[in-house]
């Protein structure tokens, strides 16, 4: 070892050089801009591509937005206002924006009715979505159907009540037989409800409904946004016990059972729900007693329901499949009956494993509902196409009214998609 | 929402059905409000105003009809249908009667079974084409794209013609007429064809009226008139003479302004006071109150008012009486008398 | 004589019916039974009396009955003389044909917006996600309406092509894009057509040969070939020759030369070939060289040596020339349209597009939940054996995404066709607007329409189920 080299060396450090930033392609916008646009060549060819179709699609439709009118009365006016440059006519949603809501027949001073009806709604729905809030809630839950149909069809509050009070009745009806036999009080409550519906049914004054505190609003008269919304609750929230049982069905060891809930449950699914519409609107009327109307609306709560339900049945069954064979064992081991074991263990998990897909379901349902204006009713698509573009006034506003109607659902819909993701999220924290 | 819907109508239905049974006219009088099918919308025939009130040629024919047995010409549910479902509507009784400019036709009346009780207007199918192309007559539409509204008689006139002229042609189906006036302004098919009455009315609606022409062939007998159910003939019966009373009291000259003064006694000219009930029993018959033709006229006037107003030459639909005039005048507008 | 004797018989009670689970099940099936049984009387009951009020009846007669109507969109034999059966077959055509087409593409999109969400740019990624979101969101009756929309007001009708100051003009002189449908050229039937297609066919086999080859070929050597391009250009450039192919006679006898040399050449490789081959059979590049060449023999005798000779003394014999050539008829203005060429409908491209669009936003997000399914460990397996991102995702990611791509895929197929029955919105004459539409409006016939209706969709539907589960079964085989 010599010194020599020692003596070479002009500078030797002898403090820690402080850290230095790193280079400025590896910090901050340049990193991230480096890593996630401009990779590679081809990587960087793609996203110059993208802002291309970025700047094109807003350059058009900015200013068609922005530059929009509001206040004008008719597409003449806009027009004219406008002068050939190309910019939004939205005054025809302020001007019809209570037909698009509510259709062009609900009676204009009823509104507030729908309107509380749909703010209530979300106070029911709560503690079903969100299982944190506090269970008494799921009383009103049980209360809602009855209190939104009085509201918004309005006439005799006895109808409502008299529903309440058969379910109630079966309800107790069934607390008292279940412990002896599931299907003695399952039978008794069918009964029960019914005896109570025909007899109060009775009672109920033909003229109850004539100067009843809410004005009575024939469902014919129901339309625009309102509709759809109605009809997918009423459809959802009807199908899913129906789902349920059907699915059950499909699983059972009783031949008979089973084969129906298969044929319904495939027949169903295999046809298009236009077809099913078109049995609503044309069909079903020939099915029900003679000199008797059930109005359409009715009828199409029918089908849909009927539609729904083979789809939430198939959801609930492969959650039924997915649930591991011990769970059945172990139910049956703990000499739980049929109803016990499905009630207490399989159900509650099978269902917690389909509620993704049924969220699916259901906002494939809300969105089938603008089908229904290809059978004549007014829902917002029928509204669009028919009164609306058919006026003197607006013949010829199509993108304002399309969008309006797509941003409408989009809203919804994406709502209740992203609530099933976090869903799945909190569940999938439950199981690990 | 859920059950109550289900288990209220079916308690609403069940209610019905113990009504019901009778007669149309009992069930109308029962329920107090008259089901009338009309089209989901066509300017000056049957169309909801801004406000939702249903104004209209036929519109008039089903408020005449109520105002004749219930009194009051308000009483009246118009129920919207499609081509597609006016005839079930109406054969399963949703509706009680149809007034959606409608052609009577052999296999409608003989085949589907319903009766119609007259006809309120005379109509037949047309063409119309942008000025623009200058076509002056239908047989120079070799090779034209036509425009339809699907499900009526309309489709198959077409086809005929065409066949019968040795001329091709490509049709558009199209479910209502708003969507039909969209593609005929955007070009997407050189002709629009429909009911004459039908045209003009659109041709209104549009920016431009005068930039389009209807061809001079009047391709189609459309005689448009209200129906009902085969069978029940007092229901028949009311809305036949119902719309009668309405052309009988244009020829009368009874207008619905000087009704009140001709209908409150007994006139000089005696058909006028069997009309409005000042003399015989006419309405007893149709187990209707006497007054109930002046009650109808009074709903929206006689037969040429209700023309006039709605799809007259004054309005901007400006359809000319023509062959819908009083026999008098030369038209085929004629009632039996009121005897 | 046996010791233990049989459980003392007891008496049925009638409590057993429902305590018993013996017997249980037996009740509720005689219910269930007894309830359906109830419901069909009634229903069938009142459907009875209604039809005799109305004076009605069930009847398929006017199947024969003439129609009556036109149908713009028809793949077969139609006119308003044919009978409503034959306006139904038209329906059912059109139904498939939209449903087949749009599976296609909407496939196309899926895969594409599902493998680009995964993408590493951001911005990609994020606009694919923008795209899946908005159209799965929104009903695909407004998508359908929307874009018909777009169609008609839109794209220029056939009006502004008129003219010295048209508005408008066709794309290379052969395309016009209308605001009634698309025209595009026709290929007309020539005897040089034929050989078109055989070479297309051939081309299509050479396609597969040399992808054989380059995987035989890596798995032997170890040596990689690209496939990418090569297969496209065995793909399109002979096609191309040949239908540009000029018909000059001295070219042709250009070509009869140059298509006899290589003839002779491609034949003398395939029998050193099939010799080589047979020598070693698992040889890779004898087995490829030899399937090749006697295509590439066959293809050079037909389209070079072969047709060329034909035309030659054809040419010398004064008849005139045998054109070799694939001719096309462009759609030219006459009249109110456009005439000549092929016509794609606006309806049937309005749906079509709708449906693949939307549904492609489906399937883009059954890809994507496909890849993610294979798990990171065999990505990463495949990098560190050094295989590149694409190799990664042919050999390693997609095979084993497949399977679990493949039955939601197949049940969004099951949803287009179902979802073609929108077709009314827009005025196409699937089976839901002939037979469902005219034919139930003209005749009044209402149930059996619907009922013939729900029948077509229902077999439809059952076919594509029973493929499904075939598939399905086919691979649970494979699963350890």
């Amino acid at each position: 070892m010599s010194d020599t080299h020692a003596e070479t060396v002009a500078f030797v450090q002898d403090t820690t050089i402080p850290p230095a930033p790193p280079p400025a392609a590896e910090t901050g916008i340049v990193k991230w801009l480096r890593e996630n646009l401009f990779a590679t060549p081809v990587n960087g060819l793609l996203t110059i591509a993208a802002l291309y179709l970025i700047y094109l699609v807003l350059n058009v439709s900015l200013p068609w937005i922005f530059g929009g009118l509001w206040t004008t009365t008719s597409l003449a006016e806009c027009r004219e206002i406008l002068q050939g440059k190309s910019a939004a006519c939205f005054s025809v949603l302020t001007e019809r924006w209570n037909q698009l809501l509510y259709g062009f027949k609900y009676p204009a001073e009823e509104y507030w009715r729908p309107n509380v009806a749909f703010v209530l709604l979300f106070v029911a729905a709560a503690p079903v979505l969100f299982f944190d809030l506090p269970r008494k809630l799921l009383i009103f839950t049980g209360l809602y159907p009855f209190i939104a149909y009085w509201l918004i069809w309005g006439g005799s509050a006895l109808i409502p009540i008299v529903a309440l009070l058969g379910i109630l009745g079966g309800g107790l009806v069934y607390k008292q037989f279940v412990k002896t036999s599931f299907a003695a009080g399952f039978f008794g409550a069918i009964v029960t409800a019914f005896v109570i519906w025909i007899v109060a049914g009775m009672l109920i004054p033909e003229n109850a409904s004539e100067n009843a505190m809410l004005p009575a609003v024939p469902s014919r008269d129901l339309g625009g946004f309102m509709l759809n919304m109605m009809l997918g609750v009423t459809c959802v929230s009807l199908s899913l016990p129906i789902g349920i049982a059907l699915a059950l069905g499909r699983q059972s060891d009783m031949p008979l059972i089973k084969w129906i809930c298969v044929i319904f449950i495939e027949f169903i699914r295999g046809v298009p729900l236009i077809t099913l519409l078109f049995v609503a609107s044309v069909m079903l009327a020939y099915f029900f007693p003679p000199d008797s109307t059930v109005d359409l609306f009715l009828r199409v709560v029918i089908m849909i329901t009927m539609f729904s339900s083979a789809y939430i049945a198939e959801v609930i069954r492969g959650g039924l499949a997915a649930l591991p064979k011990g769970q059945y064992e172990g139910a049956d081991s703990l000499g739980l009956d049929y109803a016990q074991a499905m009630q207490l263990i399989i159900l509650p998990q099978a269902l917690k494993i389909s509620i993704p897909g049924i969220v699916n379901v259901a906002v494939g349902l809300f969105k089938d509902t603008t089908l229904v204006s290809v059978i004549s009713m007014f829902d917002l698509v029928g509204m669009i196409r028919g009164p609306i573009l058919a006026s003197t006034e607006w013949n010829g506003v199509y993108w304002e009214l399309l969008g309006f109607a797509a941003l409408l659902f989009f809203v919804v819909c994406y709502g209740i998609s992203q609530y099933s993701q976090w869903l799945e999220r909190r569940l999938a924290t439950d199981h690990r | 929402m859920k059950k109550s819907v289900f288990f209220g109508a079916l308690t609403l239905a069940g209610l019905g059905a113990g009504v019901a049974a009778a007669g149309t006219l009992d069930d109308v009088k029962a329920r107090g409000k008259l089901n009338c099918g009309v089209t989901t919308g066509l300017v000056g025939f049957a169309a909801p105003d801004a406000n939702g009130k249903w104004e209209g040629f036929d519109v008039g024919v089903c408020r005449a009809v109520a105002a004749a047995v219930l009194g009051d010409a308000t009483a009246v549910e118009f129920v919207p249908t499609t081509g597609k479902t006016r005839f079930t509507a109406l054969a399963s009784g949703e509706i009680d009667m149809l007034a959606r400019n409608t052609t009577w036709t052999f296999s409608r009346d003989v085949d589907l079974k319903f009766t119609f009780v007259g006809v309120n207007y005379y109509d037949g199918q047309g063409f119309m084409v942008p000025k623009d192309l200058g076509v002056s007559s239908a047989k120079e539409l070799d090779g034209a794209t036509v425009c339809i509204q699907t499900g009526t008689t309309t489709e198959l006139n077409l086809a005929d013609f065409f066949r019968a002229n040795n001329i091709s042609y490509e049709p558009v189906p199209i479910e209502t007429n708003a969507e039909a006036q969209q593609q005929y302004l955007a070009g997407a098919c050189d002709v629009y064809t429909t009911d004459a009455s039908g045209l003009a009315a659109t041709r209104a609606t549009f920016e431009d009226p005068a930039g389009h022409v209807l061809l001079p062939e009047i391709i189609s007998k459309e005689p448009l008139g209200p129906l009902v159910r085969h069978g029940d003939n007092e229901w028949e019966d009311v809305v036949r003479w119902t719309l009668n009373a309405l052309i009988t009291a244009e020829e009368l000259g009874v207008t619905s302004t000087n009704i009140a003064d001709m209908g409150a006694a007994a006139g000089s000219n005696p058909e006028v006071n069997r009309l409005l009930g000042t003399e015989g029993n006419l309405g007893e018959m149709l187990g209707l109150p006497a007054d109930w033709a002046k009650n109808a006229i009074m709903a929206g006037g006689n037969y040429g008012e209700l023309f006039e107003k709605n799809i007259g030459e004054s309005t901007s639909i400006g359809l000319a009486r023509g062959l819908n005039a009083q026999w008098t005048d030369g038209g085929l507008i004629y009632s039996p008398p009121f005897r | 004589m046996t010791t233990i004797t049989d459980p003392p018989k007891e008496s049925f009670r009638l409590s057993q019916l429902i305590y018993d689970t013996r017997y249980r099940s037996l009740t509720f099936q005689a219910i269930a039974a007894l309830v359906l049984a109830l419901s069909i009387w009634y229903l069938g009951n009142n459907l009875i009396q209604n039809l005799r009020a109305a004076g009605l009846n069930i009847s398929y007669d006017f199947l024969g009955d003439p129609a009556g109507y036109d149908i713009n969109q028809r793949l077969i034999e139609y006119d308003s003389q044919s009978s409503h059966a034959r306006a139904a077959v038209v329906g059912v055509l059109n139904t498939l044909l939209v449903a087949f087409l749009a599976c296609i593409t909407a496939t196309i999109f899926g895969v594409l917006a599902g493998v680009l969400r995964l993408s590493n740019n951001w911005l990609v990624s994020k606009i694919m996600a923008i795209y899946v979101e908005i159209f799965r969101n929104i009903p695909v009756l407004i998508w359908i309406i929307i874009i018909f929309t777009i169609m008609t007001a839109v794209l220029p009708g056939p009006r502004a092509f008129r003219g010295d100051n048209a508005t408008a003009s066709m794309v290379l002189d052969s395309f016009a894009f209308t605001n009634r449908g698309i025209y595009v050229p026709k290929p007309i039937w020539t005897t040089g057509g034929i050989l078109v297609v055989v070479t297309f066919l051939l081309s299509v086999i050479g396609v597969f040969a040399y992808r054989r080859y380059a995987a035989n070929l890596l798995y032997a050597t170890g040596k990689l070939l690209p496939t990418g391009w090569p297969s496209l250009a065995i793909l399109i450039v002979p096609t191309l020759l040949v239908l540009y192919v000029p018909s000059n006679p001295l070219w042709l006898v250009l070509m009869a030369i140059v298509g006899l040399v290589l003839f002779l050449g491609a034949l003398a490789v395939a029998f050193w070939a099939i010799g080589q081959a047979l020598r070693a059979i698992t040889s890779a590049a004898g087995d490829f060289v030899a399937v090749i060449s006697v295509v590439l023999a066959f293809v050079a005798f037909v389209y070079f040596g072969g047709f060329s000779f034909l035309a030659f003394f054809w040419s010398l014999t004064g008849f005139g020339e045998l054109v070799p050539l694939m001719q096309f008829e462009s759609p030219a203005l006459k009249g109110f349209n456009f005439s000549g060429g092929i016509k794609v409908g606006g309806p049937l491209i309005a749906l079509w597009f709708a449906l693949s669009i939307y549904t492609g936003a489906f399937i883009a997000e059954n890809v994507r939940a496909g890849i993610q399914a294979v798990s990171k460990g065999q990505t990463e397996a495949a990098s560190a054996l050094g295989l590149r991102p694409g190799r990664v995702m042919n050999l390693v990611v997609l095979p084993q995404a497949l399977r679990v791509i493949i039955p939601p895929l197949i049940s969004q197929y099951l949803n287009i066709t179902k979802n073609s029955s929108l077709a009314i919105a827009v005025g196409y004459a699937d089976v839901t607007a002939t037979l469902g539409g005219i034919t139930l409006n003209q005749t009044g016939r209402a149930i059996e329409c619907v009922l013939l209706l729900m029948l077509f969709y229902l077999t439809i539907s059952l076919l594509i189920s029973a493929f499904m589960n075939v598939y399905n079964s086919s691979i649970k085989l494979k699963e350890r």
